[in-house]
């Protein structure tokens, strides 16, 4: 028990930090303790708990992908222009969209593995491309979907409250946990971050998995631009402007180490609903604004980054 | 031979300038372990990646069981048999005990699930016959390092290997976990694994090994059954000179006077998994000597002395100065230099020119703000590359583009122009051509005559005794003797360096 | 120096071409005029607009030599800002709003370096704190409104002042350039930051005061980033917390990279950062400018050209791709 205790201690603190923060808010707006303000949580943090979900596949894997806010923008700016402007049948625009984020991720994920660049400068690389795609798709940088009813009878669907944005990102959660868990990939995944050589050397498959992780990551940002399409109805090439930045915060606060090899989604989760009850308290509170939510963001960064640091050292010595 | 499982014929091996293997052979046989020894440059490493895959010979036969393999990967070579354990670790400390034993082919389900119950079931039993104890799901980063050393060993063995490589498992472990990696040994032994065994350590090649093959400047010196092989005669084929030979060369007399000032004082100390307790007075006017194997502490010593590592207890005190905070910083002041053993990694920066290594140490004592004026700085540089005869096209060529010996005199230039009142020289010859040592040598000697107290570090006998005033001999992290004067020889210090266990065998 | 000498080649001739093809399209490109006792014209245009990347490239210089990088450059330009903003509006004079906004810079570049170079964390985790908080900061600061600045403040010099016919940002920027090229040559900094880059080990053997250089180099970089946010705030006559020094990042680690410089840390060179500064911002500048066939090229092209070029410089320096190019001329021989 003692010996849990101390390995999951992260997840631990992330989950108290949560409780607290959800308890307080709960005792100082009775907005909050309603069911439907929790449910809004999860939908309205649907892209950023997506993109945060790909981030811990990247950064679990001893990498980074600051890449991921523009992709969603250009995800959203594609499937408004094939849905909308192409009238292409959902069925098919989304997956084309999903499988062009996938493609992008890919592609960097390649540059990485094979000319052993760094992430951080490749994936700001393709930040630039993504934005600028983005960007260039509509002159008016953004695209109305008018009047597609299959995307505004999705927007209206939900089951218990959860719209299906949050579905989706519920969903991706738990196949992400089950997949790091359960599955051979998720393991490489942990032992290429950990030690890569070790991981080449125990037979496992070190480039599919590399590649892989950031092709993960740039799915789940196509999805988190679909998903803002169906609850906004329109494509916009300026969304998610550094987004990358608070999905890097959810999943360093949700106790993943940024060094790679320790942490999981479920971390995630938890993170993401910190941030979401960090950025909904503004809206309870007429003279609190809203940039404090990025102090605390920043602060709260600060506060993981070194407890990881202390156990480093601590478990060094 | 019958029962030979690994055979490695005639092995060459060429880097650009250097022979690592001249035609070196090498017989593994089941159930035996077979201890690898030799100096710094014996050829060791080279022979060992050649066996595991890492590297492919230029020439050469290498067979397994009697069939001729060629591995073009160590993995490759593991699954082909033949496993190695490095000094660092090759496994995922995040992972567990159980994933990093079973991970690549683990227990799963028709669907492609891991599963996890029948994967801690396996473990524990790999553990178990392994004579370990262990909660298999805990993370490796949690463990011993002993205990992360056998779950390597472990995780080989259960991959079917038939020969195993252990390269310097024990050089971080202490004695009660080298006892139980030993135990682990002898147990795979009688298993029938063949175990080539690598450290630097003579007390464990004996307590061990059933044969003894000693490399030396890339060829094979020889291969005994160990104990037919008494410790001195395997110390003296390490180091390559006939025990008898060196036993009747006597110390030269030009070594009379060390009662200068006491320079540098060290009482009690160490620094725990580096070296024990010691007690070392350096005196102006003397140059000290430290002989001992590789791995011995000498290094180590000389780290100590200088800051770059903190000491766990003990006191220094320089030219009357007790270093408190120590630090390469405070040395530096105190008027300390040292010579690392690692030019490339500790001494130079390589993309610089000869003369910004040079000026350096003294740009670093000054401070930023006090850069020499350009034609001081020219003329000093000039001064050194002409006393210590650099020979280098220019000034302002990339250190990285001068030789081994030009990089080392660039170094002790360094050093010299600061007029230190304590030199640490630690393998100043080291990969150095004949001439350039005969220059290092006699630069010592003549600093010792103008009054500096020196600390010189050598793994070759001829030269610590040609140049020292005094010998501190360490084995095994601890100092174990001290001679003087005509004391000195190469015999004298093989002695100490062989320890107490004169007869050699088992010990 | 000789090395550096080949490095500038290619920068050199990457900005010829550049320069002819613009002004093959455009014969004016190269006019200068005096109006109104201040010069203008394309490369007068360029210069000016590219003053802040080029003192966050001089910045970014220094902290890349030393084999760290710092991400939080845009958001301490932001603080600065607003800090000088906020402060002249509520009646500050000049002198205070400008040394408080250095001041704030210097704090910045100090707080990432003490992280970096006390606590241990690594460049891109330290920086990205402030990356992400910058601008919260900067907000708190101007109460989260654009704080506009009096058209008569002498602030506003600093944006669109000029001296002898030049702007005051191409003099700010140029002379901080002259004044860290100085300072590289006739004081050790320089030799410091490369042999802390270039080896750590072997600085901390020779006696080098490895974290204070290390402290040196972020806390310059905070300073150069406060004195680029000065300039963009004079600019536009106000402080903007969410667009100021926006992407400017990306630009400066551009900058150096093409100037040279090795991202492993260990060689620099001011003037190679210089020329790489002046490249990214005569790209820009081109693409304003350009036209084809009567219709004007989106600006956002710019983007995707500076990825690209990013990608293929760190590609070429990589030494996985030297190591593929001999493979492919046998293959071709």
């Amino acid at each position: 028990m003692r010996a849990n205790l101390t390995r999951h201690w992260p997840l631990l603190a992330t989950g108290v930090v949560l409780l607290a923060l959800y308890i307080g808010a709960a005792i100082a707006f009775p907005g909050f303790r309603t069911w439907f303000q929790f449910t809004r949580l999860f939908s309205d943090n649907a892209t950023l708990g997506l993109a945060a979900v790909g981030m811990t596949f990247v950064i679990l894997s001893g990498g980074i992908d600051l890449s991921v806010g523009a992709v969603i923008a250009c995800a959203s700016m594609m499937l408004a222009l094939l849905a909308g402007e192409l009238a292409w049948p959902l069925w098919l625009a989304a997956p084309a969209v999903l499988a062009a984020g996938a493609a992008f991720g890919a592609g960097m994920g390649g540059l990485i593995h094979i000319f052993r660049l760094p992430p951080f400068l490749v994936t700001l690389a393709g930040m630039f491309l993504a934005r600028g795609t983005a960007l260039l798709l509509s002159p008016h940088k953004r695209i109305e979907l008018g009047s597609h009813d299959s995307v505004r009878s999705l927007s209206l669907l939900h089951v218990a409250d959860f719209t299906l944005a949050a579905l989706i990102f519920l969903a991706a959660v738990t196949l992400s946990a089950l997949a790091l868990r359960w599955m051979r990939w998720g393991r490489t995944v942990y032992a290429i971050g950990s030690d890569e050589s070790a991981a080449r050397l125990m037979g496992l498959a070190v480039a599919p998995t590399r590649i892989g992780v950031y092709a993960l990551s740039g799915l789940c940002a196509a999805a988190g631009g679909i998903v803002h399409v169906i609850g906004t109805q329109a494509g916009d090439a300026s969304i998610a402007f550094l987004l990358e930045l608070d999905a890097i915060a959810a999943v360093v606060i949700g106790g993943t180490v940024l060094a790679g090899g320790r942490g999981s989604v479920l971390g995630t989760l938890l993170g993401v609903l910190i941030l979401a009850i960090i950025t909904t308290i503004p809206g309870y509170v007429s003279d609190l604004d809203s940039w404090w939510t990025r102090l605390i963001i920043g602060a709260l960064l600060l506060l993981f980054v070194s407890l990881q640091r202390v156990s480093q050292h601590w478990r060094e010595e | 031979m019958a029962d030979a499982l690994v055979e490695m014929r005639e092995i060459v091996k060429t880097y650009p300038g250097v022979v690592a293997l001249d035609a070196v052979d090498f017989t593994l046989r089941a159930g035996e372990i077979h201890a690898l020894v030799g100096e710094n440059g014996a050829g060791k490493s080279t022979l060992i990646r050649i066996l595991t895959g890492a590297e492919r010979p230029d020439r050469g036969r290498l067979l397994l069981n009697g069939r001729e393999i060629h591995a073009r990967s160590p993995a490759e070579a593991q699954r082909l048999g033949v496993a190695a354990v490095y000094q660092e670790i090759n496994l995922a400390p995040d992972l567990s005990i159980a994933e990093n034993l079973l991970l690549g082919r683990e227990p799963r389900s028709r669907f492609g699930w891991i599963q996890w119950g029948e994967m801690r079931r396996r473990a524990r039993q790999i553990v178990r016959s392994m004579g370990l104890e262990a909660d298999v799901s805990a993370p490796l980063r949690d463990c011993s390092i002993a205990l992360r050393q056998m779950i390597a060993v472990a995780r080989a063995v259960d991959q079917r290997a038939r020969v195993l490589v252990l390269d310097e498992p024990t050089s971080s472990l202490d004695a009660a976990e080298t006892g139980r990696l030993f135990d682990l040994m002898r147990r795979l032994r009688a298993a029938g694994l063949g175990i080539v065994f690598i450290t630097h350590f003579l007390e464990q090649v004996y307590a061990v090994s059933d044969r003894i093959t000693v490399l030396r400047g890339g060829r094979c010196v020889g291969s005994h059954a160990a104990r037919d092989l008494p410790r001195l005669a395997l110390v003296s084929a390490m180091l390559g000179k006939a025990a008898s030979a060196v036993a009747a060369e006597r110390a030269s007399t030009r070594r009379a006077d060390c009662g200068g000032a006491a320079r540098l004082v060290a009482k009690r100390v160490f620094r725990r998994r580096s070296i024990q307790p010691f007690d070392l007075t350096l005196r102006a006017g003397e140059v000290v000597g430290l002989a001992g194997l590789l791995g011995s502490g000498r290094t180590e010593m000389a780290r100590l002395l200088f800051g770059v590592e903190t000491r766990d207890g003990g006191t220094i005190s320089i030219n009357g100065a007790a270093m408190h905070r120590h630090s390469p910083r405070r040395s530096i002041r105190a008027g300390v230099a040292l010579a690392p053993e690692d030019r490339r990694a500790a001494g130079l920066v390589p993309r610089l020119s000869v003369r910004d290594n040079i000026l350096l140490a003294l740009h670093a004592s000054r401070g930023w703000l006090r850069r020499l004026p350009r034609r001081d700085q020219v003329a000093l540089a000039e001064q050194f590359v002409r006393s210590l005869s650099i020979a280098t096209p220019d000034l302002r060529r990339p250190v990285a583009q001068l030789s081994g010996g030009n990089q080392q005199k660039v170094i002790l230039a360094r050093w010299l122009l600061m007029e230190p009142t304590i030199l640490l020289l630690d393998e100043p010859t080291r990969g150095i051509d004949i001439g350039a040592k005969e220059q290092v040598e006699s630069l010592v000697a003549d600093l010792r005559v103008r009054g500096m107290a020196i600390v010189f570090i050598s793994g070759e006998l001829e030269e610590v005794v040609r140049v020292s005033s005094r010998v501190v001999v360490l084995r095994d992290r601890a100092v174990v003797g001290e001679l003087e004067g005509a004391a000195i020889t190469a015999g004298s210090i093989m002695e100490r360096i062989a320890g107490p266990a004169e007869g050699g065998g088992h010990a | 120096m000789r090395e550096i000498g080949r490095h500038l080649l290619w920068p050199l001739a990457a900005l010829a071409i550049l320069l002819a093809f613009n002004a093959l399209r455009d014969p004016a490109f190269f006019h200068l005029r005096l109006v109104e006792g201040r010069l203008t014209g394309a490369m007068i245009d360029i210069l000016n607009q590219g003053a802040p990347v080029l003192l966050l490239a001089l910045g970014m210089t220094l902290v890349i030599g030393t084999g760290g990088i710092d991400l939080s450059v845009g958001a301490v330009m932001a603080v600065a800002g607003a800090v000088a903003a906020d402060l002249l509006h509520s009646g500050a004079s000049t002198a205070t709003a400008l040394a408080a906004a250095v001041g704030a810079g210097l704090a910045a570049g100090l707080w990432n370096g003490s992280l970096i170079a006390l606590v241990g964390l690594s460049p891109i985790v330290a920086t990205l704190i402030l990356m992400v908080a910058g601008r919260g900061i900067a907000q708190l600061v101007s109460n989260g409104e654009i704080i506009d600045i009096a058209p008569d403040a002498a602030i506003l010099a600093i944006g669109r002042g000029t001296v002898l016919g030049l702007p005051f940002p191409v003099l700010i920027a140029l002379g901080a350039a002259a004044a860290l090229a100085g300072v590289a040559r006739l004081t050790s900094l320089g030799l410091f930051i490369e042999c802390v880059g270039g080896n750590e080990q072997a600085s901390r053997y020779a006696g080098l005061a490895v974290r204070s250089i290390r402290l040196a180099a972020y806390a310059l970089m905070g300073v150069l980033a406060a004195i680029a946010g000065l300039i963009d705030a004079a600019d536009i006559a106000a402080a903007d917390a969410n667009n100021c020094g926006l992407y400017l990042e990306l630009d400066s680690i551009l900058a150096v990279v093409i100037g040279g410089a090795a991202l492993t840390g260990g060689r620099f060179s001011i003037a190679g950062s210089l020329l790489g500064a002046i490249i990214i911002q005569t790209i820009s500048t081109s693409i304003l400018r350009a036209d084809f066939g009567g219709r004007s090229v989106p600006v956002e092209l710019n983007l995707i050209i500076k990825a690209t070029f990013v990608l293929a410089l760190c590609l070429v320096q990589s030494s996985e791709w030297r190591r593929w190019r001999p493979l492919r001329r046998s293959a071709a021989a």
